[in-house]
């Protein structure tokens, strides 16, 4: 193992993760929802639609948090290797996975570590695991 | 409204932390190549602010505005629990992106963050009808 010091940047991920920590909590004291992203969208696309405003306000304020990140500071550059297939492919596991699986690196990840669920542990073990050795296959093993 | 606000919060977060840069992710999942452990340490900072907050309203039935507060009722670790994890990690490790990241970086311009997101809403559509299907076989039953 190596250490990629030169892109591991200590303070702003503990801010960044704090901000989101305050976000989960904050959301769980005004309406009393687990602030999993992949639940939240999935809600809206269920047959029986469940409290729409919301989902669609949380949703939102998601959105738009890059414009308002752009009034204090230049948004950080995004490198994206993937290509559009490999994209679309990406996408469509990562929306049923999240769903089947109850839950994705906020859900499981943060707010049921937070809760100490060990059913959000295994979870968390199972997607870190399954993406380690994806990026092992597709970067040392193919390319 | 303070939904609104929660979602901009949340993904201030995922941009100041960088995790709305695929390349960030990959450098997480690449443990065995040039380690980034920044995503670690995001998920430090979040689960300490989130844990400290959950135990203080631990005894609470209702939110601030008289909602009741809804946590996840299942806790047993089923196949579905599994198998949907390893799924999403392998498409996590394939783009980069999870949920929330990819909705924060949609509107930033660029294709991708588009696509990725129309295909996981399809993913997820794919996901209701499965399920919709599996409830009808199990009624019938």
């Amino acid at each position: 193992m190596n250490i990629d010091w030169a892109n591991f940047a200590i303070w702003q991920s503990l801010t960044g993760g704090m901000l989101i920590g305050l976000a989960a909590a904050l959301l769980l004291y005004f309406n009393g929802r687990i602030a999993g992203i992949s639940g939240i969208v999935g809600g809206l696309l269920r047959p029986a639609k469940e409290d729409i405003g919301w989902r669609v306000a949380f949703i939102s304020g998601l959105m738009i948090s890059s414009f308002v990140y752009m009034i204090a500071n230049p948004l950080p550059v995004s490198k994206i290797d993937a290509d559009i297939s490999t994209l679309i492919i990406a996408g469509v596991m990562v929306g049923f996975g999240t769903r089947y699986g109850s839950g994705c690196t906020s859900g499981h990840g943060v707010c049921g570590l937070s809760r100490g669920s060990l059913r959000s542990f295994a979870a968390t073990v199972s997607f870190i695991l399954a993406g380690v050795l994806t990026v092992y296959f597709a970067k040392h093993l193919m390319g | 409204m303070t939904a609104f606000i929660t979602g901009l919060i949340f993904g201030l977060g995922l941009i100041l932390s960088g995790m709305t840069n695929p390349d960030k992710i990959i450098g997480f999942l690449d443990i065995l190549g040039n380690w980034d452990p920044s995503l670690l340490l995001v998920m430090l900072g979040a689960i300490v602010v989130t844990a400290t907050s959950f135990h203080l309203t631990k005894n609470r039935q209702q939110s601030f505005f008289g909602q009741p507060i809804k946590l996840p009722a299942s806790s047993n670790i089923d196949h579905k629990l599994i198998i949907g994890s390893l799924v999403f990690g392998v498409g996590w490790g394939l783009g980069g992106y999870c949920p929330g990241p990819s909705l924060a970086s949609v509107l930033q311009g660029g294709y991708q963050p588009l696509v990725f997101v129309t295909s996981m809403l399809v993913g997820m559509g794919f996901f209701e009808i499965f399920n919709q299907f599996g409830n009808k076989k199990r009624l019938s039953n």
